[in-house]
């Protein structure tokens, strides 16, 4: 069930949106979930919750904190659905 | 502490079974309507509930609340939030020093939905899919929690948690915290959201719930002959304390004031209240002498009332020991006949009504007692219709008792 990059981001940006309040059109590839989201740990967590569930993917703790903008998390994801 | 610090009360909020505001709550109260309505019928087709109406909010959370905050708040934390955002705003949104506000929001429960709703996540789908918020969202101080985050209180957050006087304990511990001058204000009161089949069957085993289930509407009839349990309710009510030199000072509207509070415990059963009434007419008789009164000078109590066959009769002897010969000048009423029991709310949008009484000068009455209980019947029940008040000074007390043996007395005065 491979999405495609666009796929993916769109989900993500809904994901975030409904944790977070943060504006989906905001949601960009390039953007920081720390720097440029405001997002702090624990949301993030809930977001991860919700992204596995949503993907279908496993995403560890330890890749958690690698994740560091939304492009990272949509590759992570792309790559664990491949 | 000083005994001669006034504190008053400058704003209200609430959301109750009838209203989605106070004020909307209180005309709902003058008009007589009862807040009963069917549960979903989802869990009547679920489940065998032996009863199959509960008094559930009048106004959807989700009409007035972000759906971010709907979602990472258990219903009684947005329910705490609603009712204060509309208090502060009803008191003036005032400036005041981080560390001069406190926070202060009992709770009976506290976040059943989100601990029930998590268990089943567990269950159903493993750990790895439990929400990253249910702890703070379950816990019981959540609800102070995101108030004070909210209003930058920094003075304090409290979480008073004595079952159905949670509310009017958290009002009764912050106006003694500004007589402390450990604070000029506070955000106080209380809230609940246990509409929910496992605390409906809890409390339906223990035979505390009313089962007109043929008649949801008139369920909760205190001192009625034919009462059978308490209504079910859920929602919050919230005031602002203010010290009266504060109030004055930025030239606050004010509601009334908040003279005193009476604190007892029954330490006599866990659940049944002390027969001969000693411990709740104590709470009774140390709120009017706190106050700097004496029984003759109350003029109604907004009683706790559930519409239990044992509770109203017993809080009934504990008023006329409280009051002796000054009882013939009491009027009581019921609210609970048309809110449900709110429980950790109870207490709190009861001082709302007492407050909104003693301003608008009128007593709303009890509905649906159609028969009087004889063994109450030489009370000076409001019943038939609202009572209006005289003008001039007048002093009035609020009940509010709960599972544990918790006494809770507050007396509010005409300003």
């Amino acid at each position: 069930m491979a999405q495609s990059d666009q796929e993916i981001l769109e989900g993500l940006a809904e994901i975030v949106n409904e944790e977070t309040g943060v504006d989906a059109a905001d949601v960009q590839l390039d953007k920081s979930f720390t720097e440029d989201l405001d997002i702090d740990s624990l949301s993030m967590m809930t977001i991860v919750v919700n992204a596995e569930e949503k993907f279908g993917v496993r995403i560890p703790d330890d890749d958690v904190k690698n994740l560091s903008t939304v492009g990272d998390a949509v590759k992570y994801i792309k790559d664990a659905q491949a | 502490m000083s005994a001669d610090k006034r504190v008053v009360i400058t704003g209200l909020g609430a959301t109750t079974p009838v209203g989605g505001t106070a004020p909307q709550t209180w005309d709902a109260l003058l008009a007589g309507k009862s807040g009963a309505k069917p549960l979903p019928q989802e869990w009547l087709d679920r489940y065998e509930l032996p009863v199959t109406f509960a008094a559930s909010l009048d106004q959807d959370p989700s009409e007035v609340l972000a759906k971010v905050e709907v979602r990472r708040m258990d219903p009684f934390s947005q329910y705490a939030m609603i009712a204060a955002r509309e208090a502060w705003a009803d008191a003036g949104t005032p400036d005041i020093e981080p560390e001069r506000l406190l926070a202060a929001i009992g709770t009976g429960i506290g976040g059943v939905h989100t601990l029930l709703a998590q268990y089943d996540v567990l269950k159903e789908k493993g750990p790895r899919r439990i929400y990253p918020l249910t702890v703070p969202m379950l816990m019981p101080n959540a609800a102070s929690g995101v108030v004070s985050l909210e209003f930058k209180a920094r003075a304090g957050a409290h979480t008073a948690v004595s079952a159905c006087a949670s509310g009017a304990e958290s009002m009764g511990m912050a106006a003694n915290m500004i007589r402390e001058g450990r604070a000029d204000m506070a955000i106080a009161g209380g809230t609940e959201a246990a509409i929910h089949p496992l605390p409906i069957g809890g409390f339906a085993a223990a035979h505390a719930l009313s089962k007109r289930n043929d008649d949801p509407q008139g369920a909760s009839r205190p001192w009625a002959v034919d009462r059978d349990g308490f209504l079910l309710g859920e929602g919050a009510g919230v005031m602002v304390l203010e010290s009266y030199e504060h109030a004055k000072a930025r030239g606050a509207k004010i509601y009334a004031e908040f003279a005193s509070v009476g604190m007892t415990a029954d330490a006599y059963h866990i659940t049944a209240g002390d027969p001969e009434g000693e411990t709740q007419a104590r709470a009774m008789n140390e709120a009017i002498e706190s106050a700097g009164l004496t029984p003759s000078d109350i003029v109604h109590v907004n009683a706790h009332a559930t519409s239990t066959p044992v509770g109203d009769i017993a809080e009934i002897t504990s008023i006329k020991r409280a009051f002796g010969d000054a009882i013939d000048g009491v009027a009581l009423t019921g609210t609970k006949s048309m809110t449900g029991h709110l429980l950790g709310a109870a207490g709190a949008i009861e001082a709302i009504f007492l407050a909104q009484t003693l301003h608008e000068r009128v007593i709303p009455r009890t509905i649906n007692v159609s028969e009087v209980d004889p063994e109450i019947a030489d009370m000076d029940l409001v019943i038939d219709e609202h009572r209006k008040l005289p003008d001039g000074d007048l002093a009035a007390m609020s009940n509010a008792f709960g599972f544990g043996g918790h006494n809770i007395a507050v007396v509010l005065k005409s300003v």
